[in-house]
């Protein structure tokens, strides 16, 4: 074999702490090297060209690059291997700037420890065999969890383009917390009147099989080939009967014990209720923790109104399993509540607003609510306590967020811009109405974003204070907000009718259970993790995997928009072609060892041995043994671990292979 | 059960009846609490408004001695020294430079284990089932505000005790005494503190808000669980008196007082007598108000 090393200096990446030159000069005298260089820019165009020529050059049969990580490059250098007329398997990266130049200083020991990579990896090339990438076929068909505005841009995206889609959506309807919405900043279009349609195009889609009130129950499987459960909630309506008339949710006799989830606990729901007028789809369900059938069997008030039989008390929760090629996980988020303080959590919360305890203290989404026409208010500014028309509100922005020692370190991101809007909303409506907005920066970067908050400030005569409140508490029917202006450098107390409290934004309560179930990894507050913040980001690292709106970091919603409109483009790269390539890294049995004990079935994550029969010629069983399935097997290696016998082996890390690695560094 | 006790200069001065009502009560409820022997400064105030360092080596040596004399647990009912302590002890555990410089100091190791508690830790230590047996009166005709002031729950990171902005635990033992408690907005709120010598008007102002804070939610006695909380609150009141005409007198009192009343010792058995605004219990006035309705 005739190997060819090539080391990279990535600038002065690699080239600052390893003596580059040093190394490639200790690797030409490995045996099998015949030839040994350096280069600033390995994966330059000419660097490329270097490795291409001496492959022509000295008949090369296997090459090391020592480099950055093969999650960057190795790719690359394959690919001019391959160019070069070698088969790309032959190549090996020695990792030299994650592995030795970004964590080391000196420069003598990091560039012993770089030789030693690469001598590492010479004796990896030499028992490689050329292999040949496995093709296997895609299901063209996505799966969207989540139906607020960034699943249904995806949904539509990818359904409008030809392929499948299934919806799933764990609340009643769709349309997420952007439904809840009055007007969207900066136009201050109505928020409902620009989803709805939307919201209908989706029911209507032929390419779209919704699911609401259901949630993903486990995925299988790989990119491409993706086996998903879903639980279909029960209904206890059954959504091809009804016809939506909604005498049920007038009749039913609950009409004050569930508040309603929509309207942010500012109104009641009864028992059997859709959540909106608008809902979509149009069927009610039956909240069994409150309807008096589900809790003494006594009422069913419901049924017996339903002109079209309906209604089923013992409908049960479903199954249902559906084959995709991709994911788009859509979740969303919620508002961090001050209601109460959370127990065993590192938020500490805000005692000194109350912990909800004052009526007329609301939050962000509360506001929306009681400032939309459909809302509980229907669109005029009352105070929930009393109903009076607030004179004075005060806005308290950054109430969790950007707070390291009581919420959360991040900035919230939209609510600079909400906050705006509300205070804008409430002055068009109530002229003699004084607006205050707590405030640490502004932060309206955003196409016409800054021009709305100077609109505000300038035209509707809101009052920005910059500072932070440090207490609100209740004094003869006026909330006392005592805060400090840093700008004036005086302490403030403004004797408010209403205070609204800009809360964070947070991952949805179940998000970090969802991502161990479909297997993609979230960050420590709960938010879905992107394989590259700048360059992939909305793909997980999971393949097949993508990753729209809210549930990835706290976002608008034309970004959760064009967020999924990405999700969308990127599943239908995969569905570009009919076969993906995977790497042939795969498990492989040995069949003439193999006892057939099949441990490696039981620790296989991924279902992907299978149980094969060897016959003699005349067709007699003589035993059984285990068989890799190329398409399921992802190369973790635990069946190899596992065998008894060591008739597994991984192609391309063998235990040939790793031994000689390791042997080479001693 | 043998906790350390930690009085504190007030404990021997403005606060004697702190002192005098919990050992009281101490004795009733049979748990005992042993004074630390040859205490001294816990670094409040003066000393570390002076100098951090001197402020955590006079912690520091108590911190020792409470070691020495083989105390788990010690009691600091002043809410300051019970700051300093568990300020000081924090800072040595969590800096070796600070603890090696600390420990020349006062020429002693200190581990840093002893555990400090205030008074409402040591009755919920207690429990309020044992605190309940002892009950005599019927306290029910007091509306109490619980006060906490600043130093009792703050900074939370290291005192790990209730909220720092809206504490209840104090409300709980006052309710497992009988009395009824009052929700209102100026638990926390700052009296003043040290101004009261200096800048006596601040805390006239401060105190006076507080005081009335606690009326307009309808108490009619204001419990304390701080000596600098009780002299502000109660002894300033001749001040208001001057300062605000109509201004009128509410009883302050200790947490311990209110657990001895109700355990059936009387005001000069406590030490109330000594305060500056006279308490009675108002059972008399309000009987006589319904009789008239």
């Amino acid at each position: 074999m005739k190997i060819g090393v090539f080391i990279c200096h990535c600038g002065e990446n690699i080239g600052r702490t390893v003596d580059c030159a040093r190394v490639a000069k200790a690797a030409a005298f490995f045996t099998n090297v015949v030839y040994s260089v350096d280069n600033k820019y390995m994966c330059s165009d000419p660097g490329q060209n270097i490795i291409k020529q001496a492959v022509k050059d000295y008949k090369l049969d296997g090459v090391v690059v020592g480099s950055c990580s093969p999650h960057m490059h190795e790719k690359t250098f394959r690919k001019a291997v391959s160019d070069a007329g070698v088969n790309p398997f032959l190549c090996e990266i020695a990792n030299l700037r994650e592995h030795v130049s970004w964590v080391h200083e000196d420069k003598e020991v990091a560039t012993g420890k770089a030789i030693d990579l690469v001598r590492f990896a010479v004796e990896k090339v030499k028992r490689n065999s050329p292999l040949t990438t496995i093709k296997v076929p895609v299901t063209k068909r996505t799966l969207v969890i989540g139906g607020g505005i960034s699943g249904i841009q995806a949904a539509l995206d990818v359904a409008n383009a030809g392929y499948e889609v299934v919806l799933v959506e764990k609340e009643p309807s769709i349309g997420g917390h952007m439904s809840q919405l009055s007007e969207t900043f900066p136009t201050l279009d109505c928020s409902q009147c620009i989803l709805t349609p939307r919201m209908v195009e989706v029911y209507q889609h032929p390419k779209i099989k919704l699911m609401t009130y259901a949630e993903v129950e486990s995925v299988e499987g790989f990119i491409g080939n993706f086996k998903v459960t879903i639980k279909q909630k029960a209904r206890y309506v059954d959504a091809d009967k009804c016809s939506g008339c909604g005498t049920c949710m007038q009749k039913c006799p609950i009409k004050k014990k569930a508040f309603s989830e929509f309207d942010e606990k500012l109104a009641f729901r009864s028992a059997i209720y859709v959540p909106f007028p608008q809902a979509v789809p149009n069927i009610p369900v039956i909240d069994t923790s409150v309807c008096t059938y589900f809790k003494n069997g006594k009422c069913s008030m419901c049924q017996k109104v339903c002109d079209r039989e309906a209604i089923f008390f013992d409908q049960k929760d479903e199954l249902i399993t559906e084959d995709v090629g991709a994911i788009i996980v859509a979740t969303g988020y919620k508002l961090y509540t001050i209601d109460k303080k959370p127990e065993e959590s590192e938020i500490k919360g805000y005692g000194e607003y109350g912990y909800g305890k004052y009526k007329d203290v609301i939050d962000g989404l509360q506001f929306e609510r009681i400032a939309s026409a459909s809302g509980p208010t229907s669109g005029e500014f009352k105070r929930p306590s009393d109903g009076k028309e607030p004179k004075k509100i005060v806005f308290i922005q950054c109430v969790g967020s950007r707070d390291e020692s009581k919420g959360f370190s991040y900035c919230s991101k939209i609510c600079c811009m909400y906050t705006a809007k509300h205070a804008m909303l409430y002055k068009h409506k109530v002229h003699d109405g004084e607006a205050y907005v707590f405030y640490m920066d502004i932060r309206a970067g955003g196409k016409m974003y800054e021009e709305f908050v100077r609109r505000a400030i300038e035209e509707d005569g809101v009052k920005y204070i910059r500072g932070r409140v440090s207490r609100i508490y209740e004094q003869n029917g006026k909330y006392i907000v005592k805060g400090e202006d840093t700008l004036a450098g005086v302490p403030v107390e403004i004797d408010a009718d209403m205070v609204v409290l800009a809360t964070a934004m947070v991952a949805q309560p179940e998000a970090s259970k969802l991502a161990q179930t479909i297997g993609i990894p979230y960050d420590k507050y709960g938010y879905f993790v992107e394989v590259h913040p700048k360059l992939r980001p909305v793909e997980s690292s999971s393949g097949g995997i993508f990753l729209a709106g809210a549930c990835h970091s706290p976002r608008d919603i034309p970004e959760c928009v064009s967020m999924a409109s990405a999700a969308a483009a990127k599943a239908m790269v995969l569905f570009g072609s009919d076969m993906l390539e995977r790497e042939p890294t795969v498990a492989k049995v040995n069949e003439l060892l193999c006892a057939g004990c099949f441990y490696c079935r039981k620790v296989c994550a991924y279902n992907a041995i299978e149980i094969k029969d060897i016959r003699d010629r005349s067709g007699n069983l003589i035993k059984q043994v285990a068989y890799v399935n190329d398409g399921l097997c992802q190369g973790c290696g635990t069946c190899n671990a596992t065998c008894p016998s060591k008739s597994v082996e991984l192609i391309g890390y063998t235990d040939e292979q790793i031994f000689a690695e390791i042997s080479a560094l001693y | 059960m043998q906790i350390g006790y930690y009085p504190g200069c007030s404990q021997t001065g403005t606060a004697k009846e702190y002192d005098k009502s919990l050992r009281l009560v101490m004795n009733k409820l049979s748990a005992g609490i042993l004074e630390l022997n040859d205490w001294s400064c816990c670094g409040a105030t003066s000393a570390h408004v002076t100098s951090h360092r001197l402020s955590l080596a006079l912690s520091g040596r108590n911190l020792a001695l409470a070691e020495k004399q083989g105390f788990k647990e010690m009691l600091a009912p002043c809410a300051a020294c019970y700051n300093r302590l568990l300020i000081s002890q924090h800072e040595l555990n969590n800096s070796p430079k600070v603890k090696a410089d600390i420990e020349e100091i006062v020429d002693c190791k200190i581990k840093g284990d002893t555990e400090i508690i205030n008074i409402i830790q040591l009755f919920q230590k207690i429990g309020k089932e044992k605190i309940s047996e002892n009950i005599k009166n019927d306290l029910s005709i007091l509306k109490a505000a619980c006060y906490y002031g600043c130093l009792l729950v703050r900074p939370h990171d290291i005192t790990h005790f209730d909220d720092a902005e809206e504490p209840v635990s104090m409300e709980e033992l006052v309710k497992t005494v009988g009395a009824e408690t009052v929700n209102w907005n100026f638990k926390t709120e700052c009296c003043g503190a040290a101004h009261s010598v200096a800048r006596k008007e601040i805390v006239v102002n401060l105190s006076k808000k507080i005081i009335e804070d606690a009326r307009t939610h309808g108490a009619n006695v204001i419990i304390v669980a701080c000596p600098m909380c009780h002299t502000n609150l109660d002894m300033r009141q001749r001040a208001m008196k001057r300062e605000y005409k109509d201004h009128s007198e509410m009883p302050v009192l200790y947490l311990p007082e209110l657990i001895g009343l109700a355990m059936g010792f009387d005001n000069k058995q406590l030490g109330i007598d000594l305060h500056t605004v006279k308490f009675k219990f108002p059972e008399l006035v309000k009987k006589s108000e319904e009789i008239t309705v």
